[in-house]
């Protein structure tokens, strides 16, 4: 299978990065060393190529009622122009479609962000609720753009420096807010829990913008520090932390569903009838090792699974989200089978890490 | 970096060094290192266990996954080494230099079953297509 390639692919190999296959994409995984990418991000700033992941806006009147069912988050919340949401998509028995950002534009437009290996099945899920539940919706693939985050404490300064024009429309924003700034869709959004901005802009612009960026010396990052990152930062990961098979309580997403309203979305009576008997704690290895996805977890109310895993820059020791019994609490010393070996872990309450030091 | 020719090579990315005594150190190569990424934890093998060729003994795990390393050769462990737990990091600034373990072989000759620097890189080379 050929892979599929972001408008930057020629950029990355120039900037010397290795390259791998994620979900089908031939994506920068480094640039070099991705724990300098990863402290470079939560010290000064980086720049992510982001643009495999789908923009999809959706048009029409009535558009805020259609995403109050589709969502398990309330578009409600949504009042201030370019204010963004996170939400799970739900299946009707539960299992999570997706994790997206909405962006509120206006009540005729709302701007939605998914991950690049469910953009298809989000779209054609979206288009087959639509077509029942609000026909005269448009819901488009705006395959036409290209996406970079830039991220870490300068890195809404680095924009300003590259594109000074946006700079009046962008100041005021506060955190996940978007601003419409004509050919560049401006988000103080990101993966990483620092503060910057996500860009998107007409694919044939991005390569001069990347290097534009780069001359003003922000640095690559590639996906294996933007991993990290978002570890460290308490997000989760689609496909790693959730997926179909479990529900958003279970994962750690209960802040996200809004079971209090009366609103009804889809996957609530399902949420409803089935409480969650496990949830989504984070986890710091006390012995040395690393801990990684798939790893059993013993604990003294039953077996549990790590579904996130790695080294943390930032706090110099393994951390973990894991999925445990809820009878499990912060402050627990629970066993992590790592081969061999039972190893303690400690479980905490996460995020680990934001905006450059340690949480915990 | 080119590979030492002072070495012998596996085809598991094990570089192995004959020493004067007729010990052997073992450590994993620029290829390998590479390939891995940023080293964040070593487990060496114990000291006086017994390996036939082939076998698991240590484990090298960077930020993105962990690897085996096996040993090259039938053989007793003697030494590991130990600045590795504090400094992993070694393994990507010095692949040659920061040994992994040290054995003594059971039979010297098994050394000849080996690549050698050129075979390896050969090696290297047929795994990228």
């Amino acid at each position: 299978m050929t892979l599929k390639q972001t408008p930057l692919n020629a950029a990355h190999r120039a900037m010397g990065a290795k390259m791998v296959d994620f979900g089908g994409w031939d994506m920068p995984v480094n640039y070099g060393s991705q724990i300098e990418e990863h402290h470079q991000v939560r010290k000064d700033c980086g720049m992510f190529d982001v643009s495999h992941m789908r923009v999809v806006d959706a048009k029409g009147g009535g558009v805020r009622t259609f995403l109050r069912y589709l969502l398990a988050n309330n578009a409600d919340k949504l009042t201030v122009p370019g204010k963004a949401l996170y939400s799970a998509m739900l299946r009707p028995n539960g299992g999570v479609i997706d994790d997206l950002i909405i962006y509120f534009m206006s009540e005729q437009w709302f701007r939605i962000v998914v991950n690049a290996g469910t953009a298809d099945k989000d779209i054609a899920w979206m288009q087959e609720q639509a077509a029942t539940h609000a026909p005269n919706l448009t819901i488009t693939s705006r395959d036409d753009l290209a996406m970079v985050a830039i991220q870490g404490p300068n890195a809404r300064a680095k924009v300003w420096q590259v594109l000074p024009q946006i700079k009046a429309a962008t100041e005021g924003l506060v955190n996940f807010q978007a601003a419409d700034c004509g050919e560049y869709f401006v988000a103080r959004t990101g993966y990483t829990g620092e503060d910057g901005f996500e860009v998107m802009l007409p694919k044939e612009k991005v390569e001069a913008f990347w290097y534009d960026l780069n001359k003003a010396g922000v640095k690559p990052i590639g996906l294996g520090a933007r991993d990290t990152l978002r570890l460290e930062a308490g997000m989760n990961l689609y496909g790693q932390d959730m997926d179909e098979s479990v529900g958003p309580l279970e994962s750690g997403l209960g802040w996200t569903v809004d079971l209090k309203s009366e609103r009804d979305f889809i996957g609530k009576a399902a949420l409803l009838d089935n409480p969650p008997t496990k949830k989504l704690v984070g986890l710091v290895l006390l012995d040395r090792g690393v801990l990684r996805a798939h790893q059993q977890v013993v604990t003294a109310h039953g077996d549990g699974e790590i579904t996130s895993g790695t080294f943390s820059p930032t706090l110099e020791r393994s951390i973990a989200l894991a999925r445990v019994p809820n009878g499990v609490t912060v402050g627990d010393t629970v066993q992590v089978a790592i081969r061999d070996k039972l190893l303690n872990a400690q479980v905490v309450k996460y995020p680990f890490a934001r905006n450059g030091r340690s949480c915990l | 970096m080119s590979n030492p020719t002072d070495l012998k090579y596996t085809a598991s990315h094990e570089w192995v060094k004959l020493e004067t005594d007729g010990s052997v150190t073992v450590g994993i190569t620029q290829h390998a290192q590479e390939l891995l990424g940023d080293m964040v934890f070593v487990e060496a093998p114990e000291v006086g266990r017994k390996m036939q060729a082939g076998e698991e003994c240590a484990v090298v795990e960077s930020v993105k996954a962990a690897a085996d390393v096996y040993a090259p050769i039938a053989g007793e462990v003697t030494a590991a080494n130990g600045q590795l737990g504090d400094a992993p990091e070694q393994i990507n600034s010095d692949p040659y230099g920061a040994w992994i373990f040290k054995m003594k072989p059971d039979n010297s000759a098994d050394l000849g079953k080996l690549m050698d620097a050129a075979a390896y890189q050969a090696h290297v080379d047929s795994e990228a297509h």
